[in-house]
């Protein structure tokens, strides 16, 4: 099918032809949301590896008691560099790179509803990610305490108010967040008009595939939940350059006050971020168990269900602040119904194995373990939903321990299957199986020999964001193993960023459908041309293909 | 008290420290509770994940694609109403009973009317180190907290009350009770009633600034006639030294701007930013738990704190070495 | 693997097959996610109702903004009515009650610019004088600043339809306009009630 008569030419397929000038105009000027899409993905990879190196710097300090690898300030910074990378300049970019790269294609579009304003959305969001890291250059205001912001990610206040963050360092972190924060929205719009408005013939909102509807409804929580960070980032800049008295203690402002604004943001961010992980992996496990998704309507459901759910349980993150005990059952309610959804996701994808012919390859494995360690994150999730164990477990290295076992364990092991699955599709040639069984096994062992024993570390009362301790607490061999797994882990980045740059240039073939697929992404060649499908196409069922490999068995005559 | 034998032989042995603050040994009834909550808590949860892990393992090993199997494709079934409902009905009454178990050890906890006769305790957090006052007894201290033990119920807890001066910190002993934020402008409370004597350790819990990490918390628990005698030593005023080399040492001292930081009561030093010092030799550490409290650390701190705690309120002073001798001189006779 | 086929959609499907209008949902869009960043604002400024430790308090210092009031409510009903005579061609008249909206926009920034005034200069509340100061100026601010936005782009409307611009071939856009305009109405009677009854 891939034979496309069309006159044009398109630089990435023939590249030859175009000198390094014209070939980088072409991407900085383009609006095709596949270039994007690319552009969105690999800008969050680059990051993903400085924030990695700021984590293995952390670790190496933290690896025996009373080192001095890195000063106290620097490590703050450390920490709140890399978180506040790893969430706002890897997630969000994942977010709107695999929405962008696939979402036209899957619905059968030719491109997205504002195409400019896409392009406008990635600019804006890098624009963004350079701001913050500008500081680093920038930031030493006159009163000399400048640098890197060292606030944490989430920034409370007051310690972010003039009186205690001198210089401009958390200038950088509020405006750079901000900038970033208009793109994403600007690209989340774009996302919900593209699936609303274009879908292909005979596509209705039942036969979407899950990957769509999931990410509408991430670009739905973006709606509802970037604007309150945007409102707290406005407030601190009134506070701190206008004199304004939001978050200043001592002329009457609440410091719990932030919490709240923050955390309304916070928590459907952390589910915004592992959104497009639960999307891949609902594309992968299908095709891999070669099975259709079970309970789709209800997967569909359940998304939509953590969509609300996940607005009101922010309070989750503030049980030690000294709310009511009315206020503290209530989130801790809310925040365990949230396991509800969340489990018939799980036992969804189970089932969806169960019974199929699972074809491990490198994708399906991250698919595999992405299952297991989510299950774990979850569930230490539910730990900590407990408001009186949470007042023992939180800001300790237990929180630490889950939430990587959501972002790293879930959320990349999820990426990444995703990106073996459709790097094929975007390049036209496969990854390396054998580099990505190596990329797997390193960082699926160095992942668990990080993150697992944090959780005992937090049970030794260990505090998160101590930039060192004392030897004699309980907390030294733990430490050590911790940090032994970055190396692992670092193994297994290193064989994955070696297998794309090389599989780019000598990868196999792929051809337009190498996994024998079903969603309409696998109908048009691999790179897809710029408009995507030749002709326009009409679906009858959520898996078109399978329609036509199997026209004696098709999907339409059962849904 | 009761059984003044036992009394004589804790006090005659020195206190056990508990360094290893683990939550999973809980000393004082709110850490307690909480135990006993996170024992059901965790049972259910490791329940879940042996049932669903096992699924998801099983389903892996077992429905494998074989190399140069059946090259079919397996029967499509794309759900199963009954199930989505089991599924779904099943963790919604796990989650019920965990709410409702929640609901109660919250109440139980939180809502923990004060009984007469409890201790009370001001903590008030600074950057980065902790003041403690008991407004009933007009004492001031620093870094530990001294609370009597409780040999039966309701009898005699600590209830402190939570103020900061600057940024959120939080109070956090693992071993006698969850954390409560510090927090400026907002008074929170919470309640301890240690079972054991003993210094338990913990530390500040939210991050707040550069040196978050050596904001380190002593709690001392001691019998109530141990207590009672640290109190009575705590009320006295500084010695006024006799030797006149410590006499000419505290007026060197006096000179000096530490009194613009520091109180010793009885003496012309009444500033609050730093810890109160007028028995800082009654402390077993100094600088908030950076190091021990020995001669040698105590004049390696007045030299330069910032070579030990770099970033920490205090400024290296530069004292000449006979003002730095006469310093740590009169310091040491603080008891 | 091998390729398949797809099959194109005919053309009676492609003309069936109707779905909304892509400038609506995005705007739509835009309208909800200003919303939830009006809530943070005027949840913040019924936070701090009463906690000003120190003067001018509110009801020291404001008097209902009728005029002001009256004015932007009423640029919604203008608004409608240019937008129905462009429906049909009107120019004329579209230009007319475009204007007047554009007036009565303008009256109620200028109103807010002389409250302000008096309220620095006179009466002494500045962002910095105390969390009412703080949260009344973010709050009003926030808002005078979407209908400055709003009123540019009416303005735009307004010189490229003067200087002969076919207006009628871009009615959606100009509708898509009125939306977010009476969007910025509806704003403005939550932060008057806000502002100037309860927090009073
Ligand atoms: C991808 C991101 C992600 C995801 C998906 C989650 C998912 C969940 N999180 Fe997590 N969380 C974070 C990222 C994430 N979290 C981050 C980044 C932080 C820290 C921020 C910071 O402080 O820096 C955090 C912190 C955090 C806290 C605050 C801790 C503290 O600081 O004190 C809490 C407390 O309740 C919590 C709870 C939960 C719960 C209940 C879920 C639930 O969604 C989990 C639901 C899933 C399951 C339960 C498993 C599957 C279900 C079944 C098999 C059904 C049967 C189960 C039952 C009946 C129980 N999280
Ligand atoms: C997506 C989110 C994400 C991801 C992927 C990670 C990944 C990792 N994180 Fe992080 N982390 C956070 C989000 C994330 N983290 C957040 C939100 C916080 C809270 C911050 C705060 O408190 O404010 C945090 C905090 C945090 C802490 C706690 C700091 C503290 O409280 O004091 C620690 C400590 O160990 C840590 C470690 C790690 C490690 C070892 C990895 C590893 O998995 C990283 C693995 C990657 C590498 C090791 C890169 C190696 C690559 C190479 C070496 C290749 C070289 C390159 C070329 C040749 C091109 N993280
Ligand atoms: C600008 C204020 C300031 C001045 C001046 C100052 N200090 Fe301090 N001092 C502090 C602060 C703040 C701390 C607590 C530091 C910490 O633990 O982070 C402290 C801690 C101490 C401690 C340890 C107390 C404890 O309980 O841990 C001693 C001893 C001490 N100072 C002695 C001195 C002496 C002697 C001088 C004068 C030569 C002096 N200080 C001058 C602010 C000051
Ligand atoms: Cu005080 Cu951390
Ligand atoms: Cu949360």
């Amino acid at each position: 099918m891939s034979s496309i008569d069309f006159p044009l030419e398109f630089p990435h397929e023939k590249p030859s032809e175009f000198s390094f000038s014209e070939t980088l105009y072409s991407w900085v000027a383009t609006v095709d949301h596949k270039r994007l899409g690319l552009m969105y993905i690999t800008t969050g990879l680059l990051f993903f590896v400085i924030a990695g190196i700021m984590a293995s710097v952390m670790r190496l300090q933290l690896a025996f008691p009373n080192q001095h690898v890195v000063q106290p300030e620097t490590f703050n910074r450390l920490f709140t560099m890399h978180g506040t990378t790893m969430v706002f300049l890897v997630g969000m970019p994942f977010v709107a790179g695999f929405s962008n790269y696939l979402v036209p294609l899957m619905i059968g579009a030719r491109d997205m509803a504002f195409p400019r304003l896409n392009a406008f959305g990635f600019w804006v969001f890098l624009f963004g990610g350079l701001i913050l890291y500008f500081s680093y250059f920038g930031a030493n205001g006159l009163s000399g305490a400048g640098s890197a912001p060292d606030v944490g990610w989430f920034a409370y206040s007051p310690l972010t108010e003039r009186a205690f963050s001198r210089g401009a360092s958390t200038d950088y972190w509020a405006i750079g967040i901000f900038v970033a924060g208009i793109g994403t929205i600007a690209s989340a719009i774009n996302v919900i008009a593209t699936a609303v408005t274009m879908r292909c013939p005979g596509m209705t909102l039942s036969r979407m595939p899950l990957f769509v509807w999931m990410m509408v409804v991430v670009s739905w929580l973006i709606l509802l939940a970037i604007p309150p960070l945007s409102a707290c980032q406005i407030m601190l800049m009134i506070d701190r350059y206008l004199g304004g008295h939001f978050f200043d203690t001592q002329a009457g402002g609440s410091a719990v006050l932030w919490q709240h604004f923050f955390w309304i943001f916070g928590h459907p961010e952390v589910y915004i971020l592992i959104f497009p992980g639960w999307a891949s992996v609902s594309e992968t496990i299908p095709v891999f168990s070669r099975k259709p998704m079970f309970g789709r309507s209800a997967m569909v459901g359940a998304s939509v269900a953590i969509g609300f759910i996940s607005m009101s349980v922010w309070a989750h993150h503030m049980f030690a602040v000294g709310m009511t005990s009315m206020a503290n059952t209530f989130f801790a309610a809310s925040t365990m119904l949230i396991a509800v959804p969340t489990g018939i996701k799980i036992f969804n994808w189970t089932a969806t194995m169960w019974g199929g012919k699972l074809h491990m390859t490198t994708s399906m494995m991250f698919a595999c373990a992405f299952l297991l360690q989510f299950l774990v994150a979850g569930l230490t999730g539910i730990m900590l939903g407990v408001a009186p164990f949470d007042w023992q477990l939180t800001d300790s290295y237990f929180v630490v321990a889950h939430f990587h076992y959501t972002l790293v364990g879930a959320m990349l092991f999820a990426v990444f299957s995703g990106i073996y699955y459709w790097y094929p599709k975007a390049t036209g040639r496969m990854l390396n199986e054998t580099l990505g069984k190596i990329h797997f096994w390193f960082l699926c062992i160095g992942f668990n020999v990080t993150f697992l024993p944090m959780h005992w570390l937090g049970f030794l009362g260990m505090p998160r964001r101590i930039y060192t301790y004392a030897p004699g607490r309980g907390w030294d061999d733990l430490n050590l193993i911790a940090s032994i797994g970055v190396i692992v882990q670092a193994i297994g980045i290193l064989a994955f960023v070696w297998n794309v740059v090389r599989s780019a240039k000598w990868g196999k073939p792929a051809g337009d459908d190498p996994w024998d697929a079903w969603t309409l992404e696998w109908a048009t060649s691999s790179p897809p041309p710029e408009y995507n499908f030749e002709k326009v196409p009409v679906v009858r069922s959520s898996r078109p293909l399978w329609d036509l490999k199997h026209p004696q068995d098709p999907d339409w005559k059962y849904e | 008290m009761i059984q003044p034998v036992a009394f004589l032989q804790a006090a005659a042995s020195p206190l056990v420290e508990h360094r290893v603050a683990d939550m999973f040994k809980p000393l004082a009834t709110p850490a307690h509770t909480v135990f006993d909550l996170s024992l059901l808590v965790m049972g259910i949860t490791a329940g879940i994940f042996v049932v669903v892990g096992g699924l998801i393992i099983y389903a892996i090993i077992r429905f494998r694609h074989k190399e140069g199997g059946d090259p079919d494709e397996p029967p499509q079934i794309y759900g199963s109403n009954q199930i989505e409902v089991a599924w779904t009905v099943i963790p919604i009454l796990i989650v019920f009973a965990l709410i409702g178990v929640t609901a109660r050890v919250v109440a139980g906890v939180q809502d923990q009317a004060e009984p007469p006769g409890a201790i009370h305790a001001t903590v008030i957090g600074h950057q980065w180190w902790w003041e403690f006052r008991y407004p009933d007894y007009g004492i001031v201290t620093a870094n530990e907290l001294h609370v009597p033990i409780t040999t039966g119920p309701g009898e005699h807890p600590t209830f402190l009350k939570l103020e900061s001066r600057d940024v959120i910190h939080s109070f956090w002993v693992p071993q006698l009770a969850g954390k409560t934020d510090v927090i400026p402008n907002r008074e929170n409370t919470m309640w301890l009633d240690p079972r054991e004597p003993g210094i338990y350790f913990g530390n500040c819990a939210e991050y707040c600034g550069t040196q978050h990490a050596n904001m380190l918390l002593r709690v001392v628990a001691q019998t109530p006639s141990d207590f009672a005698d640290w109190v009575a030593q705590q009320k006295q005023r500084a010695a006024v030294p006799t030797d006149p080399q410590l006499k000419q040492a505290q007026r060197t001292f006096d000179r000096l701007s530490c009194i613009a930081c520091h109180a010793v009561r009885g003496t012309p030093a009444f500033g609050v930013v730093g810890p109160d010092l007028t028995h800082l030799m009654s402390r077993q550490t100094i600088g908030a738990g950076v190091m021990e409290n020995t001669p040698a650390n105590l004049r390696a701190w007045i030299d330069n704190p910032q070579a030990i705690k770099p970033g920490c309120e205090m400024p290296d002073m530069k004292l000449s070495d006979q003002q730095l001798d006469q310093v740590v001189a009169y310091i040491e006779t603080l008891k | 693997m091998t390729s398949t086929v797809l099959p194109e959609a005919p053309t009676e499907v492609q003309q069936k097959w109707k779905l909304p209008d892509r400038g609506v949902v995005g705007i739509i869009s835009l309208i909800i996610t200003e919303s939830a960043l009006f809530t943070i604002f005027v949840v913040a400024y019924l936070f701090y109702i009463g906690k000003s430790i120190n003067g001018p308090y509110p009801k020291d210092v404001l008097h209902y903004p009728i005029l002001a009031t009256i004015c932007l409510l009423s640029s919604s009903g203008t608004i409608i009515f240019a937008e129905h005579a462009l429906k049909h061609g009107l120019i004329g008249r579209f230009k007319l009650w475009l204007g007047a909206t554009i007036l009565l926009g303008a009256i109620f920034l200028v109103y807010t610019g002389s409250e302000w005034r008096e309220l620095i200069f006179e009466k002494h509340l500045t962002i910095a004088t105390n969390v009412f100061g703080t949260t009344f100026y973010s709050l009003v601010g926030l808002h005078a600043s979407h209908v400055l936005v709003g009123l540019t782009f009416l303005s735009l409307v307004m010189i490229v339809t003067l200087l002969g611009f076919p207006i009628q071939t871009q009615f959606r856009r100009v509708l898509f306009l009125s939306w977010y305009w009476h969007f910025v109405d509806a704003v403005w009677i939550i932060v008057f009630s806000v502002v100037y009854v309860i927090g009073r």
